[in-house]
């Protein structure tokens, strides 16, 4: 590889459509990011709100009658839209891997553990099966499962939902990935086991130098996790920054309203209401006039009719919105 | 009522159910204790938190409860009143249910008006020309627009929907409201909205809530007491303030250390619990959560702690048995 030390994926006007018989849907609406190297970027939003999608577009497995569209899409200086399928299978499980929330969408529930784990290895890699299973149990061992030697020879279904989702970890660095995609990887689980699962990607992380992209709609996972931060509108990002500017000073309304509706402890008073925000996401058939979040929106004006600009406001903090970042009131201490 | 102080809204005795599973086809029945001797009482007015990790018992708690899961052992007492005795309407018109799924446990063939008014039609509750009228009612009270009245729940976005489950639990007049998981299929724009609703409601119509929860933030939002479960058995309860400031059990100790709260810069907790969760069929001897537990000593894997009541908080666990602790 070419490409300067430290840099792996790259995102420019990322877009995905999906036809449908009431017109088009136009579920992810030209997103740009970078991700770098043993960077963590946390991507949230609301439900339907493109994240997703996103990720699928990422790894080259949208549904087949969705299509993808972008003005760059490289991963370490790779044209990923210049890939063939067979080019991109290869990629796939070799430099990126995926970690879904339901982890029986990756384990095929016919084959043991072990055999899976070998397999993703050796679909890539001219590796023995020897040393293949060797790996297997030294990631088993890593995302925490005792007696892992024993486990090859189990089933998915053999496991509780906090081993498969291990499981599923184990199999997504079986080669080492330069990037890793999360969607939702914890949602179903305890909250303990969370965050032993959240602990162990955070170690790997750092052991492996891997850029990662988690996608919650958890604000406390996103506060923990996130080096950088994407918020997710409507198939928009609306807002970008590090976790601790977005979370001391959010700067678009849709982000600000999210963190007042969740209880902080010590902030919120108990029995007190919650910030709301109040009606729907628009329709993502055909275009949205203006900002797509005017009609939920506190501050919006006859200005927000027309498309909102993507403020500057530093290195890699943006925000979408026609209001000056000063003009958006702070989140008041309790 | 013979006593002096009004009885528990709803109360517990050593409840209890026990399934017969099998674990492969050719393999015996085994009994599997999912409740195993539970005693709480809420008081009216009052909110019960119930926590703990899947598949410890609290949804068949919440069950037994509503009087849709038969207890195999104990008893349940609504009002001082044994609920066995009473007939399926009166405990339907004293306790309802909001699950958590707002998208499948509304019937999509479904009117909204039908769907509301079912529990009044089921149990034979005034005429037909009341129900309108109470349907009405609730669909303000819950911030429903009356325009949805003839609609269908596929009209309706997530918080709407989960405003006619909510409706449809209060239009019986319920003194007891059991929300198992009310919010954790919603984002959390619409949650805020549908707690902001239950605690307007709960003041409003004097409701007891029992409230099951695996978000420990909205826990603590809404409820006034919290009872943490383990393998089927309550293992700490106390008043919110309290086992929030000052958990007791090694085991909520751990829970709470997990919680993420959105504050960038603190890291990942590692709450060092291990991952061998217990199999519920064949429960580790002693404390069921000995293997798990980094406080414990060798009496932990012989003696079950039996629970510890002080000033209205309950432990079990040695480390606070003074005759455990002496012994150690
Ligand atoms: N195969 C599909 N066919 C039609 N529409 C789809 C398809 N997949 C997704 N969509 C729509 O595209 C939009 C974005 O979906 P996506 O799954 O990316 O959302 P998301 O942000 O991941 O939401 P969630 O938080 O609920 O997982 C939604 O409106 C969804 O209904
Ligand atoms: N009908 C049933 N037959 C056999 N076992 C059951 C039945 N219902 C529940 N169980 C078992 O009883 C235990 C308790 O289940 P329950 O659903 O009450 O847990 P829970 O605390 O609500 O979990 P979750 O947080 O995942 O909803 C589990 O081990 C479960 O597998
Ligand atoms: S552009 Fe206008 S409507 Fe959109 S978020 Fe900003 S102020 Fe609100
Ligand atoms: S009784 Fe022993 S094993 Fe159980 S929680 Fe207490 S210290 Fe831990
Ligand atoms: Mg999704
Ligand atoms: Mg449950």
């Amino acid at each position: 590889m070419t490409e300067p030390a430290g840099f792996s994926l790259d995102v420019e006007n990322l877009t995905v459509s999906i036809p449908l018989a009431a017109g088009t849907l136009r579920a992810v609406r030209g997103i740009s990011f970078r991700v770098n190297q043993g960077e963590t970027l946390c991507i949230v939003g609301e439900s339907g709100c493109g994240k997703s999608l996103t990720s699928l577009a990422l790894m080259g497995l949208l549904p087949a009658k969705a299509v993808r569209g972008a003005d760059r899409l490289t991963l370490n200086g790779v044209d990923l839209t210049a890939l063939s399928e067979r080019q991109m299978s290869d990629v796939r499980g070799e430099s990126m891997a995926m970690i879904f929330q339901e982890p029986m969408t990756s384990l095929n529930p016919a084959y043991t553990i072990g055999n899976q784990l070998e397999e993703a290895l050796r679909r890539h890699r001219p590796v023995s099966r020897a040393e293949a299973r060797e790996r297997a149990i030294h990631l088993l061992e890593k995302v925490g499962i005792t007696a892992a030697a024993s486990r090859l020879q189990q089933y998915p279904h053999q496991l509780s939902g906090g081993l498969r989702q291990r499981v599923m970890i184990a199999m997504a660095l079986m080669c080492g990935p330069d990037l890793l995609i999360c969607d939702e990887p914890t949602t179903a689980l305890d909250v303990t086991i969370q965050a032993q699962i959240l602990h162990l990607l955070r170690d790997l992380q750092r052991e492996f130098h891997m850029a990662i992209i988690l996608i919650t709609h958890d604000l406390g996972v996103v506060a923990r996790m996130a080096d950088r931060v994407a918020v997710m509108y409507a198939g928009e990002i609306v807002e970008t920054g590090t976790a601790a500017e977005v979370f001391a000073a959010p700067s678009h309304p849709y982000t600000k309203g999210l963190l007042q509706c969740i209880p902080i402890p010590g902030r919120t008073k108990r029995g007190e209401h919650l910030g709301s925000i109040p009606g729907v996401v628009p329709s993502l058939i055909g275009e949205i006039a203006g900002c797509a979040f005017a009609n939920r929106c506190p501050h919006a004006a006859d200005a927000c009719r027309s498309e909102p600009p993507a403020r500057d406001l530093g290195p890699g903090r943006m925000v979408r919105c026609v209001l000056e970042p000063g003009a958006v009131p702070q989140m008041e201490p309790a | 009522m013979p006593a002096t102080t009004p009885a528990p809204t709803i109360a517990t005795e050593d409840l209890a159910c026990t399934f017969q599973v099998r674990q492969g086809i050719f393999q015996p029945k085994r009994p599997l204790k999912a409740v195993n001797g539970v005693s709480i009482s809420v008081n009216k007015g009052e909110v019960l938190g119930l926590v703990g990790e899947s598949g410890c018992g609290k949804s068949t708690l919440a069950k037994m409860l509503l009087g849709i899961q038969k207890p195999t052992g104990g008893r349940i007492l609504i009002d001082g009143e044994p609920l066995d005795g009473l007939d399926r309407k009166a405990v339907a018109r004293r306790i309802q249910p909001i699950f958590q799924d707002p998208y499948s446990s509304l019937n999509p063939r479904k009117s909204i008006s039908s769907i509301i008014s079912l529990p009044l039609r089921v149990h034979g509750v005034g005429g037909p020309a009341d129900w309108e009228r109470q349907v009405k009612e609730m669909m303000d009270l819950c911030g429903l627009p009356q325009r949805a009245y003839d609609g269908y729940p596929n009209q309706l976005s997530g918080g709407q929907r989960q405003r006619v489950a909510i409706a449809r639990a209060l239009v019986m007049r319920p003194e007891v409201v059991i929300c198992d998981e009310p919010t954790s299929a919603l984002d959390v724009s619409v949650q805020s909205q549908i707690l902001n609703l239950l605690l307007d409601l709960q003041k409003e119509l004097g409701l007891t809530y029992v409230l099951i929860s695996h978000n420990l933030a909205v826990v603590q939002h809404i409820a006034t007491r919290v009872a943490v479960m383990y393998l089927g058995r309550i293992i700490e309860q106390a008043d919110s303030e309290t086992l929030f400031a000052a958990p007791r059990h090694p085991y909520t100790r751990a829970l709470l250390d997990s919680v993420l709260t959105p504050e960038p810069g603190l890291g990942v907790p590692d709450a060092q619990l291990g991952a061998t969760f217990p199999n519920p069929i064949d429960p580790p001897s002693g404390c069921t959560f000995h293997p798990r537990c980094p406080h414990a000593m060798p009496v932990c894997r012989q003696l079950a702690p039996r629970p510890l009541a002080a000033g209205g908080s309950m432990v079990e666990c040695h480390l606070h048995d003074p005759e455990q602790a002496t012994a150690a």
